[in-house]
């Protein structure tokens, strides 16, 4: 059976997200993508295959060597991009509320004591 | 789940809006956005400068390593006590450009409460650099700062 792979779970290893930065710029063997890693070959070899699953990245043959290509169309919409970026916000509200209830507390205790 | 953190970003607009519940009260909530001490903690950067007055101006520093990772800074155009900032907002060599911010603080109960952020870019163009930009290193600061928080 096939898992489901979607974009968020590519973007969501922050190795599969240097693969990608790496490709964005230029076509790349497999070989010279994991020379970039210190992770084992077939560790790396698992990551392109996860990102070719997810149409992230596409294979093409030149010559002798397999390439791979960053696909950019898969990551072209805009809601692709939001999800990101609204994990960062939640977090970041996440913090603000942990920090300021702590400090209602702090603000109680105080009140209590007077 | 219902998310907690919702933004709407449509097509063909050069606008974001943010908007998120919070288990606080709406002063509170005030608070961790006009107190530098607040703003350090939660945002996770250090505040130079912050002037909570109309015509006021702030600056933000964040250090990673010992290196300067982010500079932002903006003009704060009015401030009303628990209930709303205008300003702009400029994150240092991005792409991103001027932003103008509009925060809305709205008390839902005697506890709980609602912001909501509306963010004008100056193109539809660099409202997409900004989407972009966690993608590229944004979601690794995160990640970072995630790590910090949980094995520290």
């Amino acid at each position: 059976m096939n898992l489901r792979r979607d974009v968020f779970q590519a973007i969501a290893d922050p190795t599969r997200r240097a693969i990608l930065l790496l490709l964005t710029s230029q076509s790349m063997t497999a070989g010279a993508i994991a020379s970039n890693f210190n992770t084992a070959r077939p560790t790396v070899s698992k990551h392109l295959q996860i990102l070719t699953e997810c149409e992230l990245i596409k294979q093409e043959q030149l010559g002798r060597e397999n390439y791979y290509h960053f696909n950019p169309n898969k990551m072209k919409e805009i809601a692709d991009f939001i999800e990101p970026f609204r994990q960062i916000w939640d977090v970041k509200f996440d913090k603000l509320e942990s920090v300021m209830n702590k400090y209602k507390t702090t603000q109680n205790g105080t009140k209590n004591k007077d | 789940m219902e998310q907690k953190t919702k933004i709407k970003a449509q097509d063909g607009k050069q606008e974001l809006i943010i908007t998120r519940e919070f288990n606080l009260p709406v002063d509170l909530l005030f608070k961790a956005y006009t107190e530098a001490q607040f703003i350090e903690q939660w945002m996770g950067t250090k505040v130079l400068k912050l002037e909570n007055k109309t015509h006021g101006s702030y600056q933000f520093e964040t250090s990673y390593n010992g290196n300067v990772v982010f500079k932002a800074n903006g003009t704060i155009h009015e401030v009303e006590a628990n209930h709303s900032i205008i300003r702009t907002f400029e994150m240092e060599d991005s792409p991103i450009g001027v932003q103008l911010e509009f925060l809305d603080f709205e008390e839902l109960t005697n506890e709980t409460s609602r912001l909501t952020i509306k963010i004008i870019y100056k193109s539809e163009k660099h409202r997409a650099e900004q989407l972009k930009l966690p993608f590229a290193y944004g979601l690794n600061m995160a990640h970072n700062t995630l790590q910090t928080l949980i094995f520290d």
